[in-house]
Formats: structure tokens, C-alpha cells, sequence
């Protein structure tokens, strides 16, 4: 009962281990080969190919399509031309995140909206009373993330497509081995990086894939997992639905909800386009306050290796991704929580996503992160430091 | 050798009783249970009706076992363990079919088969109905208050249920006043549009219930459902190894462990009140017990006009007692089965789907309808069912090969017209296995035997007035403060040192153990 992404064929002859896992109700890989280290190191020092498919995708069309979506989202689609993509997040009438996504303005009055979670419910039943038609697309585009430095150099052979012009968050139409492919300058890496859409049809994905894996060889292209992804947008500082905030539906308290402002998206919330949902809701927020504050942490690594040596143990940073939610304190109070990190081996930092009280969230201060040193639990100082934690020039540069 | 002289007297011993008993004689005092069957149980037994074949001749899961009864009456230890059931499956005649599974992806596939709206409706309608359990939860172990009164006890244990009110988030509170004034159906309809999705998370607001899922006040008999819980998972349904009897056996165990003396085939004929006191009870065959406290199992009219004469009674109360509403729609069927039955619309590989919930209950307006064949006093031509197939998970409940097969059975009234004869038995009987066997045509090659409960079955075996499971309807007007009877709901009654222990008080019906409980508490702050 669990679903096949188009490109299950290719990526399940590539699975050297069986570690696949769950998205959104399809197996996906976590790594192909057997450990996820080189994926990881293929995207930040040459190309990896990333399976997003399982990302829910909608049509938006019709005359009010303009209208609804900046209804709906926080940030203003107007000003997104046609050929270009934003990201938002959307709340519901409290301020609380339902979830985030992109936004491409595909045509004239036609839009493609992605998202973490299944919205059509959500979407449907804000368009009452507007001309506008909801299609939900997510089976029938296949998407790849095709991410690294190596990442433009490597679609260049395949597409005359202008990606040395193309800008971050635009997008192109071209075709790839003779199949039309939507090629965005996107990603959840925070690289330079590529995101291709396509139809689902086997032919197509088949067409695809081999040009890019075959192509790919001389560029270093690793097909990569959601191990060495994770790492990777960690870096970015990207936060991630159901491990860094609950999405508002799945929350049992409003505590546990989340305001666009906690997450660090309140840079997306846009007070002067007009009325959308939740906007009363978090103009109250802003003019009290929010809560909380996203920030980056850096855990003093050397500490933890030294506390290691100190029992003849090597030091286990954490190559894999850690997905737990951690409290944070100062002076023996709770001031917040972490809940992603990871070791960068591209900062060389033990870097942990994390949400505190706002007093305690300024570049420079300092919480206490309990972790295990063997069987032991220890207090170590993680200091925080602005977001993103990797942001090369690389990202959005252009010609 | 037992002398007549006791502290309290327990009338019946269904599971409410054998609850109230365990916790007096915990609290040390001496009590006597008085069980009119050759077993305890009440409506919580298993009974080997047919030989080698255990049936759920009653009662069959259980999830709203409190908590606290569990733990404080130890009754894993006492021999209770209970299975939950992990899956819904839903036959429909066109040859599709509705599922649910306990993982949530696999879940999520099977309805979104029928509407992607109801696939994403789904998950945040479980988290709304968890919530809503979780925030009226602290309800169910509260002696209701009278809110009349200003005795500071009453006034705290009002203040208690506001405090409950007002811990839960603004729209939830919202939710849970219209919910408590409407039909399952509106309710349900707010979330979800798929017909089979609709008609069974409906049954859940008819069980037991002589009201059809578009009658306002089944929102809280849906409500009430949720409340249950598995090891903290709430909303989780299980079987009972060895059946519902043998939770009845754990309490009973528990119970004589703590000094419990209980006597079978000893039916009460009457509560005997000297100077408007109760002070002891009357056999049928003129056995008299005597004790400080006397406390009812029974349900409010049994207890009131059969077991108290009228003199002892206030005429208002009894006017509430004649008016307390028992009409039952409800019938169980168990079949002997020589092997499983083949259900036409369940797709290979998914046959673990029979070891969960079998319902038939394609949408809500099947319900409404069987309740409308019922209403004026007739049977569902083709009832709703909620089934399984016990030996599937215990295979002790049939021998090798063999299985048992429960069906609970709505409508078909407690007050038939004409009367519940052998032939209308007969007849009825073969209403729901013709209606079955539309889903898995080999059911009837495969009956070993067939039995059927109807309403006039569970009262004459068992007692229980018009047969109703809940001793009274979940109604909002006899809930609460008002059940069974207003100023009479904190389990005390019109007459001293008679009490009532059982669902024919706060919080009601299903296999609770909570007004055994409350009861038990009531008593012991008034003999303080």
C-alpha cells in the first residue's frame, strides 16, 4: 500500500542496502549505497540527483487564480512574473503554519503550487465563491532536484535552455532527450541547484533519467537519498515540516502550532497586499511579539570530542542527521527546544536547528544542549549564529 | 459458612457490581455479591452456546474500560488481556470496499480510493476527536454535581467542570456545544462526503442507541465512543482474550481477592426497607441478606419498580423513573462457522482485514433507513452490523478450523409488534444472515449453528429492562445530573443506604467500570 515513485524502476535497481523510507505515502530512498556520505558529498562538491516526486503538487487556474492564491499564502504572488517561483508558507485564521511551498507562475492565470502535506482539501475550501479550478497534479509530475556545483555545468549538456542567465527561483521550458521538462532554479539544499519537472509517464521518466545519469558520469552525479539531503538543508538552514514545526491541523495544542514568525518566516508575511488568511491573527503576533525565534546553533564541538577522548572513545559526530526535538536551557530554565542537527563536514560545525524565547536568541548568545558522551548525559554550550549556516555565492550568482 | 450480616450487599453481578464490590471490600468492607445467572458477567460474558464454540452472546470489545479500574483493580495480573482490533473493513455490494489500518499511509491509500478530501478530513477528524475525548475524559470520574445547589461540594464539582471547559482550545469548546446538539450525520458531513466513510464512522453514534444517525443527540453517543482507550491510544477498540467474560472473570478474581464473597444463581426479588431505610435484600426463593449499604447493578427501572415497592419511593421520582427511556433496537447474532466466510469484495492480500471490524454500514442513509423500518415498532430489513470474527485473534474462542462469527445487530425494537415469538426470532435471524450473505455468499454453506439475543432475550436472560445495552438511553436529556433521574445522579437514591452502581448512572453505558467506581467512592464518603 505504499506508492512508487516514476522513478522507482531506476532507483530501486540502485538500492544497495534496502533502506528505503517513507514520504507522503511512497517509499523513497534514505541512501542507496550503503552509507549516505558520499550522496552528501556529492552535492556540495560535484551533482547529486534527488527523487522529490512524492511532493504534492496543484494546479491553479482561472481568472481569480491571482486573487485566491494571495488569499491563501502570506507573501504576495503579484509580484511573482510569469517564468518566476516564490516560497511562502499559509496559515490558517489564527497565524498557525499549515504548511509551505512553492508558487510558480506557469501562464496567464495559471499557477503551480507544491507542498509538504496534502492540501486539497484546504485549498478547495478557500476558493469558494472565486472562478478558479484546483487540479491536483502531484501523480502526474515526476520531479528530480538535480543540486551542486557541477549541477548547471552538467544540464547545460543536455538543454540549450539559458541557465547561465537563468535566475535564482526562476524557471525555464525545455526539453531534455526530446521530453519537455520545466527546469526551476530552485532547491532544498541552499547550493546551486536545479529542481526539473515532467510528466510521469514512463516514457518520460525513463528518457530522463538515463540522459542525466548517463551524462552525469562525467560530472561526478550521485543519485542521493533523504540522509544526505537532510544534511545538506540543515546547512541551508531550511526548516522542515513535522520535525522543525507541526503543521496546524496535526497540532493537539496551540502550543504546539507555529506562527510564520517562530519559524523564521515572518520575512514572508507580506501586511500590505491585502487581506489573506490569518492576517489579523499575526499582525497581533507582530505587535506583541512572537514567542519564539528560529535561530542556528553550533554546538561547541571541541568539547564534545574532548569529553570523548577523555573516556578513550573517538568522537561520533553526528554524519547522520538527527530529527528529535531537544530542550534548550539557561541557568537550569528551559529557554527553547532544538530540533534538528547534524555534523557539517562542509563547516566542519556540529550545526542544530532551533526555536527560542526571543531574549536568548541574539547572534552571540549562549544555551546549554544536554548530549550523550557514551552512557553519560553532559551539558555542553551551543552558541547561536545567524542563518543560514552555508550560503555560497554559488547559490544564486548568475552568467 | 456465610452468615446473612454484611457491610454492603451488591445486586447482580455484571461488571459495573463486581467493580463497586472490588473497591468496598479494597476499602475493607465485608460485601456479598448477588448474581441471579450461574455466572457473573451480566451482559459482559462468554457463553459456550453451542459445544466447542465460544460466543459473545452480548458484549463484545471493549474501550472505554477505564484506566484507573485497570490499574487499581490489577487486572492484567488478575488475567485480562486485551487485543486491539487494528483494522475496519467495510464490504460494499458493487464489489468495493472501505478499509482503515492501523498505519497511517495505508489508511490514508484506502480512502483516498473513495475521495482525497476525505484522506486529508481524516487525520485532523481523529485529532479533533482526540482532543474533545482527552479535554471531557475528567468527566467520566466525577459524581455529577447538582447544579441547583450551593453546597460547597457541589459548587466545587461544578467548579471542576467548568475548569475542564476552559482548558480546551477556543474552537474546540465551540465544536463540542454543537456536537452535543447534533446528529452524527450533520456532524460527520461537515468532514467527510464518501458514503461508506460517512456510514461507519456514523455506527459509532447509533450502537445501542434507538435513534438513527441523522437524530440530534447521537453527536454525543459518537462522542462518547472516543472516549475509550487502549494503553493511552484513545479511540482503540479490543477483544478480550477469552471474550468480554473474561474480563468479568479478572474482576471477579480481583474482587474475592479483596474479600468479595459472591453467590450465584441467587436472583433478588426485592430491596427490604424498614423505617424507609433499605436494609437488606429478599431472594426469589425468600433468602434474606442484610447489610449497611445496598447497592443496584440492575438498570433504574428494574431496580425502582420491580426491586422497591412504591411506597418507599417520591411520586416525582418514580415519574422520572416510568419515563426514563430503555426502548432498545438492539439484536446479537453468533454464528458456529466451518471455516471463514468469503466476502466477494475483499482484495487479495488484505485478508488480515478480517481479523479487525467487519461493518455493514455502506453509508448513512443504510442507517436511517434500518432505523426507519424500526421506528414504529418493526426490524431493519436490511440492518447495520457491526462484526468480527473472534477466533481469528483467539483461536481458542472455536476449535481448529472452526470459527465464531459476532455480530452486534441494528434495528429491530425492543417493543415489536406482536412480540418477540419464537417464529419473529426465527425470522429475524434470517433477516441478518440473508442480509450478510449478500456480502460473502458462502455464509450459509458454512453455518454450523446460528444464535440470536433480541431485546426480549437480553431482559429475561439477563435482566436488563427492554433489553437495552446502556440500561438506558445515551440521550442528553437522562446524561449527567440527569441520569437516571434529576437530583438522584450521584448514585445515592430517594431511599437511605440504597445506592446504584451501574449504567443506568453517570457516565452510562458500554463496559466502563466507571459508575461501579464512582458509586464505590459516593458510598464510602458517605459511610466516612
Amino acid at each position: 500500500m505504499l506508492k512508487k515513485t516514476p522513478f522507482h524502476t531506476w532507483t530501486s535497481a540502485l538500492m544497495q542496502a534496502n533502506q528505503w523510507r517513507r514520504w507522503n505515502g511512497y517509499e523513497v530512498a534514505s541512501a542507496y549505497e550503503m552509507t549516505h556520505d558520499r550522496e552528501y558529498l556529492a552535492i556540495r562538491n560535484a551533482c547529486a540527483l534527488i527523487d522529490i516526486s512524492p511532493l504534492c503538487k496543484y494546479h491553479i487556474s482561472g481568472p481569480d487564480a491571482l486573487r485566491f492564491l494571495n488569499r491563501l499564502v502570506t507573501r504576495d504572488v503579484s509580484a511573482c512574473p510569469i517564468g518566476g517561483m516564490l516560497y511562502t508558507p499559509w496559515c490558517n485564521s489564527q497565524g498557525q503554519v499549515i504548511d509551505d511551498g512553492t508558487i510558480a507562475h506557469l501562464d496567464t492565470d495559471l499557477y503551480r503550487l507544491t507542498s509538504a502535506e496534502p492540501n486539497l482539501r484546504w485549498l478547495q475550501d478557500n476558493a469558494i465563491g472565486m472562478q478558479v479550478q484546483i487540479e491536483d497534479v502531484g501523480e502526474q509530475i515526476a520531479a528530480l532536484a538535480l543540486q551542486g556545483p557541477c549541477s548547471r555545468a552538467l544540464l547545460q549538456t543536455l538543454t540549450d535552455a539559458p541557465l547561465a542567465s537563468l535566475k535564482y527561483y526562476g524557471f525555464v521550458n525545455t526539453t531534455i532527450a526530446g521530453v519537455p521538462v520545466m527546469i526551476s532554479r530552485t532547491g532544498y539544499t541552499g547550493d546551486l541547484g536545479y529542481e526539473l519537472w515532467l510528466s510521469a509517464d514512463a516514457d518520460s521518466t525513463a528518457a530522463v533519467w538515463q540522459a542525466l545519469t548517463t551524462a552525469g558520469r562525467s560530472y561526478g552525479l550521485h543519485p542521493a537519498g533523504i540522509w544526505a539531503l537532510d544534511v545538506a538543508r540543515i546547512e541551508a538552514g531550511l526548516i522542515m515540516l513535522d520535525v522543525d514545526y507541526t503543521a496546524a491541523p496535526q497540532a493537539m495544542t496551540a502550543a504546539q502550532a507555529s506562527s510564520p514568525f517562530e519559524i523564521g518566516l515572518g520575512w514572508a508575511v507580506n501586511f500590505k497586499k491585502g487581506n489573506f488568511v490569518g492576517r489579523s491573527a499575526l499582525l497581533a503576533e507582530k505587535e506583541r511579539g512572537p514567542s519564539l525565534q528560529l535561530v542556528g546553533l553550533e554546538v561547541d564541538h571541541m568539547a564534545f570530542e574532548r569529553q570523548h577522548h577523555e573516556l578513550g572513545l573517538p568522537v561520533p559526530y553526528p554524519f547522520k542527521a538527527w530529527r528529535e526535538v531537544v530542550p534548550l536551557f539557561v541557568d537550569g530554565q528551559q529557554v527553547g527546544y532544538a530540533t534538528s542537527g547534524t555534523w557539517s563536514p562542509t563547516l566542519k560545525k556540529y550545526i542544530v536547528l532551533a526555536q527560542v524565547q526571543p531574549k536568548y536568541a541574539a547572534p552571540g548568545s549562549t544555551v546549554t544542549i544536554d548530549l550523550m558522551v557514551d552512557r553519560y548525559r553532559r551539558p555542553f554550550a551551543a552558541k547561536v549564529v545567524k542563518l543560514p549556516f552555508f550560503n555560497p555565492a554559488r547559490k544564486k550568482s548568475v552568467g | 459458612m456465610s452468615n446473612h450480616r454484611y457491610d454492603a450487599i451488591v445486586i447482580g453481578g455484571g461488571h459495573n457490581g463486581l467493580v463497586n464490590a472490588a473497591y468496598l471490600a479494597k476499602a475493607g468492607k465485608r460485601v456479598l455479591v448477588l448474581e441471579r445467572r450461574h455466572v457473573v458477567g451480566g451482559a459482559t460474558v462468554t457463553e459456550e452456546v453451542y459445544p466447542g464454540f465460544k460466543f459473545l452472546i452480548f458484549s463484545y470489545l471493549i474501550s472505554l474500560l477505564r484506566p484507573e479500574v485497570i490499574q487499581e483493580l490489577e487486572l492484567a495480573r488478575h488475567g485480562l488481556e486485551i487485543m486491539p482490533l487494528e483494522s475496519t473493513y467495510v464490504p460494499l455490494l458493487d464489489g468495493n470496499y472501505l478499509a482503515d489500518w492501523p498505519d497511517h499511509d495505508a489508511t490514508k491509500y484506502e480512502i483516498s480510493r473513495h475521495s482525497k478530501r476525505d484522506a486529508e478530513a481524516y487525520d485532523e477528524y481523529a485529532r479533533t476527536m482526540r482532543r474533545l475525548a482527552l479535554a471531557v475524559r475528567p468527566l467520566m470520574e466525577l459524581i455529577p454535581p447538582d447544579p441547583t445547589s450551593v453546597s460547597p461540594k457541589d459548587l466545587a464539582t461544578m467548579a471542576k467542570v467548568t475548569g475542564v471547559l476552559n482548558q480546551m482550545r477556543q474552537d474546540d469548546f465551540y465544536l463540542l456545544s454543537r456536537l452535543m446538539t447534533m446528529s452524527a450525520a450533520d456532524f460527520l458531513e461537515e468532514w467527510f462526503e464518501s458514503p461508506p466513510l460517512l456510514g461507519t464512522k456514523a455506527t459509532s453514534g447509533i450502537i445501542g442507541t434507538f435513534m438513527g444517525p441523522r437524530s440530534p443527540g447521537t453527536g454525543y453517543v459518537l462522542l462518547h465512543h472516543y472516549i475509550g482507550e487502549i494503553d493511552g491510544v484513545f479511540r482503540a477498540w479490543g477483544f478480550a482474550r477469552g471474550g468480554t467474560g473474561a474480563l468479568s472473570q479478572a474482576l471477579a478474581s480481583a474482587a474475592r481477592e479483596a474479600g468479595v464473597e459472591i453467590k450465584v444463581n441467587s436472583p433478588v426479588a426485592q430491596v427490604i426497607v424498614k423505617n424507609g431505610t433499605a436494609v437488606g435484600v429478599a431472594l426469589e426463593n425468600g433468602d434474606e441478606y442484610y447489610a449497611d449499604v445496598i447497592v443496584s447493578n440492575a438498570d433504574a427501572k428494574h431496580t425502582f419498580l420491580k426491586l422497591v415497592e412504591s411506597q418507599h419511593l417520591p411520586d416525582d421520582f418514580l415519574h422520572d423513573i416510568r419515563r426514563y427511556r430503555v426502548r432498545s433496537p438492539a439484536c446479537k447474532v453468533n454464528l458456529a462457522l466451518d471455516g471463514l466466510p468469503n466476502f466477494t469484495s475483499l482484495p487479495k492480500g488484505k485478508e488480515a482485514l478480517l481479523r479487525g471490524s467487519i461493518e455493514i454500514a455502506p453509508s448513512i442513509d443504510y442507517l436511517e433507513r434500518a432505523y426507519d423500518d424500526a421506528k414504529y415498532g418493526g426490524w431493519a430489513k436490511r440492518p447495520f452490523m457491526d462484526a468480527l470474527i473472534p477466533s481469528l485473534l483467539d483461536p481458542g474462542m472455536a476449535p481448529p478450523g472452526k470459527h465464531v462469527m459476532s455480530m452486534f445487530v441494528e434495528y429491530a425494537a425492543s417493543d415489536l409488534e406482536g412480540g418477540w415469538t419464537e417464529e419473529k426470532k426465527a425470522e429475524f435471524l434470517d433477516v441478518v444472515i440473508d442480509t450478510l450473505a449478500e456480502y460473502a455468499p458462502n455464509l450459509k454453506d458454512i453455518i454450523i449453528h446460528k444464535h440470536i439475543m433480541t431485546p426480549a432475550d437480553i431482559e429475561q436472560t439477563i435482566g436488563i429492562s427492554s433489553g437495552h445495552i446502556f440500561h438506558g438511553e445515551l440521550a442528553l436529556q437522562q446524561l449527567f445530573f440527569l441520569r437516571p433521574s434529576p437530583k438522584w445522579s450521584n448514585y445515592r437514591t430517594p431511599v437511605p443506604n440504597l445506592y446504584m452502581c451501574g449504567s443506568s448512572t453517570h457516565p452510562g453505558g458500554c463496559i466502563t467500570g466507571a459508575p461501579g467506581r464512582n458509586a464505590a467512592l459516593a458510598i464510602l464518603e458517605d459511610r466516612r
